[in-house]
């Protein structure tokens, strides 16, 4: 019955699936990066409160919403690694850790220089601010970790367990903002019912998010080639690869 | 030609344009680091097929 599941699966599957979803990915985020800088830079009408400060919502939500999707993501192949054993879960969690720890930088820095002009501070440890914090060191942790130990597959067991554990954080960066007081706004695109903003100032915000989310599967697609590579690099379908 | 009042964002540019550039800077990053990755990873599997089939001979 999950005979498909382990095919797709597989290291030799995956290493070309990526290879040919990579132009594909670079070349859509690119437009949608572009439209989404263009709109929300230039045309997109100024906050009736924030002016023209509001601006960088257009790279600091979609960095936040990314980096709680990229930890989802490495959370979700380190749980299918470690109770199927499917060696390709390892490979996309120690590729996703990097990247997602580079957007909750992004997400901190960016909220950082948003809160100076409109909280009258660039840090408070605010429940959203801290728990996006904690969700940095998670990062962090979970790369230390994997690298912390000579037998590599030790490493990853080690990782994966750490990564599916601190996946309890997520929810409560969401969440943050509702169960306790914050100086953080509360959620704006992600909450039931409609968003709260006009479509002329959505637009743009939705375009960066999905741009943010395919450049994300790009680099992804890219990094798990090279773990798999790696990881892989005794096989006979490595040496095909390499040679071809 | 972009206005003056484009570039300085309300007043708000030292903020606006960082913030921007931080973003660009990430992505770029992340682009590079992986592409470099994968070449290394390539190298290293080549490397270890190439002790593979020196011991072999």
């Amino acid at each position: 019955m999950w005979t498909w599941f382990y095919k797709l699966a597989s290291p030799p599957h995956v290493y070309g699936a990526a290879a040919a979803l990579v132009p594909w990915l670079l070349g859509t985020a690119a437009v949608a990066l572009g439209y989404g800088l263009i709109d929300g830079l230039a045309i997109a009408p100024p906050d009736y409160q924030q002016g023209e400060a509001f601006r960088m919502i257009y790279v600091h939500v979609p960095s936040a919403i990314l980096s709680l999707t990229v930890y989802t993501v490495m959370a979700a192949a380190s749980a299918v690694a470690l109770i199927w054993r499917i060696k390709v879960g390892f490979a996309v969690a120690a590729a996703a850790a990097p990247i997602g720890a580079s957007f909750t930088l992004l997400a901190l820095v960016t909220g950082s220089l948003w809160g100076r002009p409109m909280w009258g501070t660039y840090w408070a440890w605010d429940p959203r601010l801290t728990s996006e914090l904690i969700l940095l060191f998670l990062y962090v942790g979970v790369m230390s970790l994997r690298s912390a130990f000579e037998d590599s597959s030790r490493g990853d067991r080690a990782a994966a367990l750490l990564a599916t554990v601190g996946v309890v954080n997520v929810p409560i960066v969401h969440f943050s903002v509702v169960w306790w007081n914050s100086l953080h706004q509360g959620a704006t695109i992600v909450r039931l019912g409609a968003p709260k903003m006009p479509g002329s100032m959505l637009w743009p915000l939705l375009s960066m998010w999905l741009g943010f989310m395919l450049f994300f599967a790009a680099v992804l697609c890219i990094r798990v080639r090279g773990e798999v590579l790696i990881r892989e690099r005794q096989s006979t379908w490595v040496r095909e690869a390499i040679k071809s | 030609m972009m206005s003056g009042s484009f570039w300085s964002m309300g007043g708000y540019a030292r903020y606006v344009w960082p913030c921007f550039a931080f973003a660009g800077m990430v992505l770029a990053w992340n682009l590079w680091s992986a592409r470099r990755f994968f070449a290394a990873a390539r190298v290293r599997a080549a490397r270890s097929l190439e002790m593979a089939e020196g011991e072999e001979r």
